[in-house]
């Protein structure tokens, strides 16, 4: 399923997104010596999880999720690079300037993967904009330099409405791995996992919850016009 | 943060009226209402580093949650389910109402300085 690229990046607006949706295949990378560069585009400021019991608040936050941030890319191995982009507003940006700040980066790195969320079937306004700024970014790149790229539908209908993806990576085998990488996000994982994690839950019973849902990472190729 | 104590908030707040001031006033359910639950709506708002002077300020409330009204000389802020409280670093005060998970709902912050943006 995982090809050999020559360098990966990884763009999503918030620090845990990365955990969630694509730790699995991050590892598959990096395990075959693979770069991967995650351009973080938010620190998650607007965050309504503060732990449980509560260890932050609106302003300790992103200092909070910055470290998180870091925790997990440490955990998986990857570099990150800081937008710097304030949480709940990318779809308030010029999309366009968004796309050339991202262009900078992809210039520079000039990978062989872009991995994205897929507009309008991401279901957090930012996910929308920054995965709609990403292809915008990647579209302007000249074809012979242009990556292939990857983008992620969560909505509850894009199978039905997008039809099968074209990646579908079962990463069971990453499992404890991306569980690690998720957990370094203590802020968050708990108003997260709230519906099926309990409290003083065994760490294989938990495993085995995240496991059921987040093991397969799934992805459309986007196709660009021309 | 910390439960509220309504004499010392009540205090803080005085402290701030009758000068230029800078708030943070925000309410959320979060991005993901709608995506757990179907019929949920997603509402939120907030406004970050509003600059107003405020001539009055009262904290009401009971039972551990609470109402704070802060009036302008052309019209009020207002928070509602304020449940904790607390002074940062940088001589912040922040007021915030968490639900049984830690989220938070609604916060109102002054400063006399602007909010980190």
């Amino acid at each position: 399923m995982i090809l050999m690229e020559k360098h990966v990046v990884v763009i999503y607006p918030h620090p845990d997104d990365e955990s969630f949706g694509a730790a699995g295949s991050v590892t598959q990378f990096r395990n075959k010596g693979i770069p991967v560069t995650y351009l973080c585009g938010t620190l998650g400021e607007m965050g309504r999880n503060m732990g449980n019991p509560t260890i932050a608040n609106r302003e300790t936050l992103p200092k909070i999720r910055k470290q998180e941030l870091l925790a997990a890319c440490n955990v998986l191995d990857m570099e990150v690079e800081m937008l710097g982009y304030h949480d709940k507003t990318l779809e308030f940006e010029d999309r366009n300037t968004v796309a050339l700040h991202i262009k900078e980066y992809l210039d520079k790195i000039e990978p062989s993967l872009v991995i994205t969320f897929y507009p309008d079937y991401a279901v957090h306004p930012d996910h929308n904009a920054l995965g709609a700024a990403a292809i915008e970014a990647v579209g302007m790149m000249d074809i012979e330099k242009r990556p292939v790229l990857w983008a992620q539908a969560i909505t509850h209908d894009f199978h039905e409405v997008l039809g099968k993806p074209d990646i579908i990576n079962d990463v069971s085998a990453e499992m404890d791995k991306k569980l690690e990488a998720i957990l370094c996000h203590k802020s968050q994982v708990q108003g997260l996992l709230s519906q099926f994690m309990q409290p003083g839950m065994e760490q294989d019973v938990l495993k085995q919850e995240v496991a059921k849902r987040f093991s397969l990472e799934q992805f459309y190729i986007w196709k660009f016009d021309e | 943060m910390k439960p509220v104590n309504i004499t010392e908030v009540q205090t803080v707040l005085e402290q701030y009226m009758n000068k230029t001031v800078y708030v943070h006033l925000e309410t959320t359910n979060g991005a993901y209402a709608s995506h757990v639950n179907q019929n949920a709506y997603n509402v939120g708002a907030f406004i970050r580093n509003a600059e107003v002077k405020f001539t009055n300020a009262k904290i009401v409330g009971s039972n551990g949650t609470y109402r704070v009204g802060l009036k302008l000389e052309m019209g009020w802020i207002y928070a509602e389910g304020i449940t904790d409280w607390t002074i940062t670093d940088d001589d912040q005060l922040l007021l915030a109402g968490h639900d049984r998970e830690g989220r938070l709902m609604v916060a109102l912050q002054v400063s006399n300085h602007p909010f980190r943006y």
